[in-house]
């Protein structure tokens, strides 16, 4: 069984684009976001729409900022959380571009920078886009309750983040190397609490952070950072002590973007969560710091729980994901 | 293929239980208690005044506090106030007929946009529809158990 694999022809990051929404522009990475909306509807009449013109958006201006034109961009490899990626498609609608629509849950966007290396690397394509995005009000109404029903939530939820991010991986230029990944397999412990994804997804994290240790021969000390999607502040806790357990202290260098991107308060409890949340973070805050080599190597694990609204209500169990990318510095 | 139908990590589901954090009941609870208390007894007031500014009385009396506090709910939930007190309140303000305008009113308001038909009016009942669904079936069970026990015998 081959999970993990190496890029030997160094496929790059050359250019990014974030945006997120009014909350989170005013989180902890304000000032790393590209583009910072006042409005969550942006303009659009729907919260799908919205979501999606904020996909196009990222997208739109990564290419731009990779100083690329639409004609040199092979295809979009890009996904979101809502039913049949609507977001994704209907974005890609407006580009001439190939388009891979993926779907991992809030794993999506590791999952499209593993699936854009590859492309690249293997000389198949030359510019390759990957996103995701998320919206907290459209996820909010496709996995639990109107907006404006008056319930409470419970401690140990999460936040989906109104955001997304963009990253043009090319053959070419300059910036942020992919030098290796490792591929997630599903992890079922057998919680069934929706609300609690952190707890579903930790233990994935583990297996394939244990499993990328493994195959590469390596050591938490090895990176600057380990990046977890969207544990939060409780999976986080328990992803450090499942690692503690197999040996491995990753206290020093792990830190969960769902933790990051919100100015911890009471009301998003254990923090963000979505496929928006690990783009956003990714293509502003780290990225910023990998280019001004404040980074020299991270990894980059986001974390998915592919769990339906049906299969909740069906009683079954939340199976979980998380894919690794090893990105280093020039 | 493993059966994975039901499988649980016992040991596992009892450590996340253990580490994950409560609802701090007390406070919760005492949200509730004075939230839900300030609704009743708006209800109550209104009810007052009727009663003695109207000389309404009985089953009108009742109804018109109570299509007064509905309408009171699905106005605030309009103006996007409730589901803050919702926030606040839990069960303070989800119990009182004005949770119940608000868990109609939400679902209609925020699926408009799938239309009149298919959104608002097929997706209003999406959570107040249980609470009716055995509400109307609690009633005539009761109804029938109150026969049984004071009619025939």
């Amino acid at each position: 069984m081959k999970r993990s694999m190496q890029f030997f022809n160094k496929p790059k990051i050359i250019g990014v684009s974030s945006i997120a929404g009014p909350k989170e522009s005013n989180g902890s990475i304000n000032e790393f976001i590209e583009t910072k909306l006042n409005d969550d509807m942006f303009g659009e009449d729907t919260f799908e729409k919205a979501e999606s013109k904020m996909l196009y958006t990222v997208i739109d201006k990564s290419i731009k900022n990779a100083n690329r034109t639409e004609k040199e961009i092979d295809a979009i490899v890009a996904g979101d959380l809502l039913n049949q990626i609507i977001s994704s498609t209907f974005a890609a609608r407006n580009f001439s571009t190939g388009y891979l629509g993926i779907y991992n849950a809030c794993a999506t966007f590791s999952e499209s920078l593993i699936l854009g290396a590859t492309l690249v690397d293997g000389g198949y394509m030359d510019n390759v886009i990957c996103a995701s995005s998320s919206h907290f009000s459209s996820a909010e109404r496709q996995y639990r309750y109107p907006l404006e029903l008056g319930s409470t939530r419970p401690p140990q939820s999460q936040w989906t983040v109104t955001g997304a991010g963009a990253s043009v991986i090319s053959s070419e230029g300059k910036g942020p190397i992919i030098t290796g990944a490792t591929v997630g397999k599903i992890v079922d412990f057998g919680i069934t609490d929706a609300n609690n994804m952190g707890a579903a997804m930790a233990p994935a994290a583990c297996d394939t952070l244990f499993t990328h240790f493994k195959d590469f021969n390596l050591e938490a000390n090895d990176y600057d950072l380990i990046i977890t999607g969207d544990l939060g502040a409780l999976g986080s806790r328990i992803f450090k002590d499942l690692m503690w357990e197999k040996g491995y202290d990753v206290e020093g260098q792990h830190v969960d973007c769902g933790e990051l991107v919100y100015n911890i308060c009471e009301q998003e409890y254990q923090g963000g969560s979505g496929a928006g949340c690990s783009a956003l973070v990714f293509n502003s805050y780290l990225y910023n710091r990998l280019y001004n080599g404040s980074y020299r190597k991270i990894l980059l694990m986001a974390t998915g729980a592919l769990l339906s609204s049906v299969s909740t209500q069906q009683g079954d169990s939340i199976p979980a994901i998380a894919h690794a990318v090893v990105i280093e510095g020039e | 293929m493993k059966n994975y139908n039901g499988y649980k990590n016992q040991n596992y589901i009892q450590y996340v239980k253990g580490i994950s954090p409560k609802t701090n009941q007390k406070r919760s609870l005492f949200h509730a208690f004075w939230v839900g208390g300030v609704i009743c007894s708006i209800g109550q007031s209104f009810r007052y005044l009727l009663q003695y500014g109207f000389n309404l009385s009985g089953d009108e009396l009742s109804s018109y506090v109570s299509m007064i506090m509905i309408f009171l709910g699905a106005f605030l939930t309009g103006l996007g106030v409730y589901d803050r007190i919702g926030k606040y309140a839990g069960g303070g303000s989800i119990v009182p007929i004005t949770g119940f305008a608000n868990s109609v009113v939400s679902p209609a308001m925020e699926f408009k946009t799938e239309g009149y038909i298919y959104g608002t009016a097929a997706k209003m009942f999406i959570v107040a529809g249980p609470i009716i669904v055995f509400g109307i079936a609690s009633s005539v069970l009761v109804g029938i158990l109150y026969f049984i026990g004071f009619r025939i015998f």
